[in-house]
C-alpha cells in the first residue's frame, strides 16, 4: 500500500515543528503526531519564553554582541563542563541564522520583558512567549501542507535491522500503523511519568511537581531504548527547581517560580534552617533549591520574609500567607511555631549591622556564628506583618536521552539509524550532562530540529 | 459595580503579573506589569483600556482547560461594560441598551415613528426640499437637544470614571498621546504592527482594525459634513439639498460609504469571533449598535441618491430618525466604549510617564 507520508515527526512541540517546515520545505510529505489534544499542543515550548541566540551585530531584539566563545564559556559554567563541545558548539553557531529563519515563519520577538533586563543582549523573547511562537509554527506548517494529527499517542516504533520499518500510534479508541520513509523523535523527555522519575530518584520524586506539559510521558524514549537504541544522560539528573508549594501537579509553568529565597530564610517542616539562602544572586542560585528541597523531609521548605522584603521581588501567582506575629505565621503554615521562634531568634541575633543591605548585588550583609549561615542580604526578621510561602521541587525537564550525531541521527551500538532522527528535548542530553542555561532548550531544539528535518527530507526525497 | 467581576479580573490579572510573557501587545501589559496590587480603580482601568485585541488570549499557557482557567479579554470586558453602565447618567438607561440590541432597535424605531407623527401633525413646511417636509427649525429643535444632552450626559460620565481610576490633572500632552493611539487604532497592532487575533482564532489580521477605521472616519466625515452644512446654512445663506462638489457632500458620501461599508464589514467579524472572549452578556446590544451606525450612514446615502424621488419623505424620516436614535443613545450604547477608551488612553499616558 502506498505510504501518504514520507516522514512522521513525533512530538509537536517546538523542535517537532521546526523539523516539519523544513522537510516540507524540502518537499518531503510530513506528518506531525502530537499527543496533546489542540489546546494543549506545543509540549514544554508552550511554557517557554526566549530563545538564546548568538550573534556578531545587533540582531531583531537583541543588543551590542554575543560571541559564540562567551555563550560557550557560560554554557560550560552552568553545567560545570559536563557539556559535549562539538554539538554544543554546533548549536551555537547556528542560532545566528535561526533568528531570521524564525521570523520568515511567523515568531515574533518583544524587547525584554520587565525584570529580566539582565537578559536583553543574549536571549529573545518570544511575543506572547512560547504559546505564541507555537501557534505561528503550526499555522507555518499547514501553509507548507504539513498534515497534524491531535491526541495521537505513539505506542512503538520497531526498529529492525537498525532501521525504523513501522510505527504504531492510537487515537481515541483506534491504533493505526504508518510505515514512512524517515521518522524524527521530538517528543521530549519523560518527566510527566512520576513513577519512572520515582524509579529513577526515589520515592521522594512522587512529591515533586512537574512545571510543564503532563504529555512528556517518555513512551517513546522508553521503547526505543528497551530495542538497544543509543542512550544518553544520567537517569538521576532533572532540572528542578523550587517552586510554590501550592502550584498545580503539571503546567504551573513560569507563573509558579518564587524569587524571595534570597530575601528570606528558608526552613524545613521541622522548622530548621538548612541552606545559605543568600549564597548568590537568585537567577545563578534558584536551579539548586529544587535539589535542596528534595532532600528535605516531605520534600517541602518555607521561606519566610518581613514586611521589609515583600517588594523586593517578583510577584508570584500565589500570594503569601499572612500573619501578624511568627507563631500565627508557623500555625497557618502547619510548623512547629515554638521552633519557629527559636530559629528566627538565632538568626536575628547573628545578624549585624545592615546598613548596607542592596537587593539586586551581593551585599556581603552576612550573618555571624550560625550554621548554615547567610552569606549576604542577612536582615533579621522583624517587621511585622511576616510572609509565608511554602516551597515545592519543581522538575523543569529530564536529562536522559536519545543519543544523537552533528547530524541529529540516532544509532545503535555505532551504527546508525538508518531513518531516525531525534530533536530537542528527547536528545538534549547529548549536550548538557546537567545544569541550565536559560533560552539554550529553544536553541537546541530549533537548531536540531532544522538538522532533523533537513536530514529526513534528503533521505526520504 | 459587581465586585465578582473585578475580583476574577484581578485574580487574573495577579497571574499575568508573575508571567509577562505578553508585555508587548499592547499598552495593558506594561501599565499591569507597573502594579503590585490592583485596586478596583486599576481594575477599571487597565478594562477600559483593553481593546479586545484577543492576542494575550491565544498566546497564553493558562487558558481553559487549564485549571487557572485565564480568559483576559473576557474578564476585562465584563468589567468594563459594567463599569459604562454604572458611569452612566442615568444608568437604568445604560442597563437597558448596552445589553440589549432589541431594545436598541425599538428606541429608534420610536424615534422614526415620532418623527412620521410629528410630520403629520404639523403638515408639511413652507420650505424647500428636505424642508418641505420639516421646517429647518423644527429640526434645529429636535437636534440642538438631542445632541447637547447626551454630551452633558457623558461628561458627567467621565468625571466618574476620572475619578474611579483617580486621574490626575489634565495636560495637553497626555490628550494629544491619547489621540494618536486612537487614530491609528495602535493597541489593535499586536505590537508588531500585523493586526489583532479576531476572526480566525490565533491568525493576525488588519481587518478588524480597518473596518473599525472605517466606521471611525466615516463617522468623523459624516460628522464633519453636517458640521459644515450647519456653517453653509448660517454664515452663507446657502440651504440643503447640497450639490455634488459642495463640502457636506464630498465630505458626506465617502463618510456614507465607509461607514456602512465598516459596520458591515464589522458585523461579519464579529460574527466569526469566538464571542466567549467578549463581554457575552452584551453581544446582542453590540451588534444592535453597529447596525445602528450602519444604518444611519446607509439612509444617508440612500437620501441623497433618491433625494428626488417620491420615496424622500420617508428617506428623511428614516435617516433624521436613526441620527436622533444614534445621539440619544450615545451615553447608553456602545457608543460610549469611545469616550471612554479615550479617557483610559489619556489616563495611561499620565501613569506612563510617571512609570519612566
Amino acid at each position: 500500500m502506498a505510504q501518504p507520508y514520507d516522514i512522521v515527526v513525533i512530538g509537536g512541540g517546538n523542535a517537532a515543528l521546526c523539523a516539519a517546515m523544513t522537510a516540507a520545505e524540502e518537499g518531503a510529505r510530513v506528518l506531525i503526531l502530537e499527543a496533546a489534544p489542540k489546546s494543549y499542543r506545543g509540549g514544554n515550548s508552550r511554557h517557554t519564553r526566549n530563545f538564546r541566540c548568538m550573534h556578531t551585530g545587533p540582531l531583531g531584539p537583541l543588543v551590542d554582541s554575543y560571541s559564540e566563545e562567551e555563550y560557550f564559556t557560560d554554557l560550560m559554567k552552568v553545567t560545570d563542563g559536563k557539556t559535549h563541545e562539538g554539538l554544543a558548539r554546533l548549536a551555537i553557531r547556528n542560532s545566528e541564522e535561526c533568528l531570521p529563519w524564525m521570523q520568515a515563519r511567523g515568531v515574533r520577538f518583544q524587547p525584554s520583558l520587565s525584570g529580566t533586563l539582565s537578559l536583553a543582549r543574549t536571549n529573545a523573547f518570544f511575543l506572547g512567549g512560547g504559546k505564541g511562537l507555537v501557534n505561528a509554527y503550526y499555522r507555518t506548517a499547514e501553509k507548507l501542507g504539513v498534515q497534524v494529527k491531535y491526541d495521537a499517542k505513539v505506542t512503538h516504533v520497531e526498529v529492525q535491522d537498525e532501521k525504523v520499518v513501522h510505527l504504531d500510534y492510537a487515537q481515541g479508541d483506534q491504533t493505526y500503523r504508518l510505515e514512512p520513509k524517515a521518522v524524527v523523535v521530538a517528543s521530549g523527555g519523560f518527566q510527566a511519568d512520576t513513577d519512572w522519575l520515582a524509579r529513577a530518584w526515589g520515592p521522594a520524586a512522587k512529591n515533586f511537581l512537574i512545571r510543564g506539559t503532563p504529555y512528556n510521558r517518555g513512551v517513546v524514549l522508553a521503547d526505543l531504548l528497551d530495542q538497544g537504541v543509543e542512550q544518553v544522560g544520567d537517569p538521576t539528573q532533572c532540572h528542578a527547581v523550587a517552586i510554590d508549594g501550592r502550584a498545580p501537579k503539571f503546567d504551573g509553568g513560569i507563573v509558579t517560580r518564587l524569587d524571595c529565597v534570597p530575601f528570606s530564610i528558608v526552613v524545613n517542616k521541622n522548622a530548621q534552617r538548612f541552606y545559605d539562602e543568600g549564597e548568590d544572586v537568585w537567577p545563578k542560585r534558584y536551579a539548586i533549591w529544587g535539589r535542596l528541597v528534595a532532600a528535605q523531609p516531605d520534600q517541602v521548605g518555607y521561606a519566610i520574609i518581613d514586611a521589609k522584603s515583600l517588594d523586593l521581588f517578583m510577584p508570584s501567582v500565589f500570594p503569601p500567607i499572612k500573619a501578624d506575629t511568627l507563631e500565627e505565621l508557623a500555625a497557618k503554615m502547619e510548623l512547629p511555631p515554638d521552633r519557629l521562634r527559636q530559629t528566627v531568634d538565632t538568626f536575628n541575633a547573628s545578624c549585624g549591622d545592615s546598613g548596607g543591605f542592596h537587593p539586586t548585588e551581593l551585599d556581603g550583609i552576612a550573618t555571624t556564628g550560625i550554621t548554615p549561615p547567610k552569606t549576604n542580604w542577612a536582615r533579621p526578621i522583624t517587621k511585622a506583618p511576616f510572609y509565608g510561602y511554602s516551597l515545592r521541587t519543581g522538575v523543569t525537564f529530564t536529562y536522559l536521552g536519545l543519543k544523537v550525531d552533528d547530524k541529529a541521527q540516532c544509532s545503535i551500538g555505532r551504527h546508525p539509524v538508518t531513518n531516525l532522527w531525534a530533536a530537542g528535548e528527547t536528545m538534549a542530553g547529548s549536550i548538557l550532562g546537567q545544569g541550565y542555561l536559560a533560552g539554550f532548550g529553544m536553541t537546541i531544539g530549533t537548531v536540531f530540529g532544522r538538522i532533523a528535518g533537513q536530514e529526513a527530507a534528503r533521505y526520504a526525497n | 459595580m459587581q465586585i465578582d467581576l473585578i475580583q476574577e479580573a484581578r485574580r487574573q490579572a495577579e497571574i499575568c503579573n508573575a508571567c509577562r510573557y505578553c508585555e508587548g501587545y499592547c499598552a495593558v501589559f506594561p501599565s499591569l506589569h507597573d502594579l503590585r496590587a490592583f485596586s478596583d480603580g486599576d481594575i477599571t482601568q487597565l478594562a477600559n483600556l483593553c481593546h479586545n485585541c484577543r492576542g494575550c488570549y491565544y498566546a497564553c499557557q493558562y487558558t481553559a482547560p487549564h485549571e487557572f482557567d485565564l480568559n483576559l479579554p473576557a474578564a476585562l470586558a465584563n468589567v468594563r461594560q459594567d463599569a459604562w453602565e454604572k458611569f452612566a447618567f442615568p444608568s437604568a438607561f445604560a442597563r437597558q441598551f448596552q445589553k440589549n440590541g432589541m431594545a436598541l432597535a425599538a428606541a429608534v424605531t420610536l424615534c422614526i415613528a415620532l418623527f412620521l407623527a410629528f410630520a403629520k401633525w404639523i403638515g408639511t413646511g413652507d420650505g424647500e426640499g428636505f424642508y418641505a417636509i420639516l421646517s429647518h427649525n423644527a429640526m434645529v429643535a429636535i437636534f440642538t437637544p438631542a445632541f447637547l444632552f447626551p454630551l452633558a450626559s457623558i461628561a458627567i460620565s467621565l468625571r466618574r470614571y476620572w475619578k474611579a481610576v483617580d486621574g490626575g490633572r489634565l495636560r495637553v500632552v497626555h490628550i494629544i498621546r491619547a489621540f494618536g493611539a486612537a487614530a491609528t487604532m495602535r493597541n489593535l497592532s499586536g505590537g508588531h504592527g500585523e493586526g489583532c487575533n479576531f476572526e480566525d482564532e490565533d491568525r493576525f489580521t488588519q481587518a478588524r482594525r480597518v473596518a473599525h477605521q472605517c466606521v471611525l472616519y466615516g463617522f468623523l466625515l459624516c460628522f464633519a459634513s453636517t458640521s459644515t452644512g450647519t456653517i453653509l446654512h448660517y454664515g452663507f445663506g446657502l440651504q440643503a439639498p447640497y450639490g455634488f462638489w459642495s463640502l457636506p457632500k464630498l465630505l458626506g458620501i465617502p463618510g456614507g460609504l465607509a461607514m456602512t461599508f465598516g459596520a458591515v464589514w464589522l458585523i461579519d467579524l464579529k460574527r466569526k469571533a469566538d464571542p466567549k472572549l467578549g463581554a457575552n452578556s452584551a453581544r446582542s446590544g453590540e451588534f444592535g449598535f453597529i447596525a445602528l451606525l450602519g444604518f444611519v450612514g446607509f439612509s444617508g446615502l440612500a437620501l441623497y441618491a433618491l433625494g428626488s424621488t417620491p420615496l424622500m419623505p420617508v428617506l428623511l424620516h428614516l435617516h433624521l430618525g436613526s441620527v436622533v436614535g444614534f445621539f440619544l443613545l450615545m451615553p447608553y450604547s456602545k457608543m460610549a466604549h469611545g469616550f471612554y477608551r479615550l479617557a483610559a488612553l489619556v489616563r495611561d499616558s499620565q501613569r506612563s510617564q510617571i512609570r519612566q
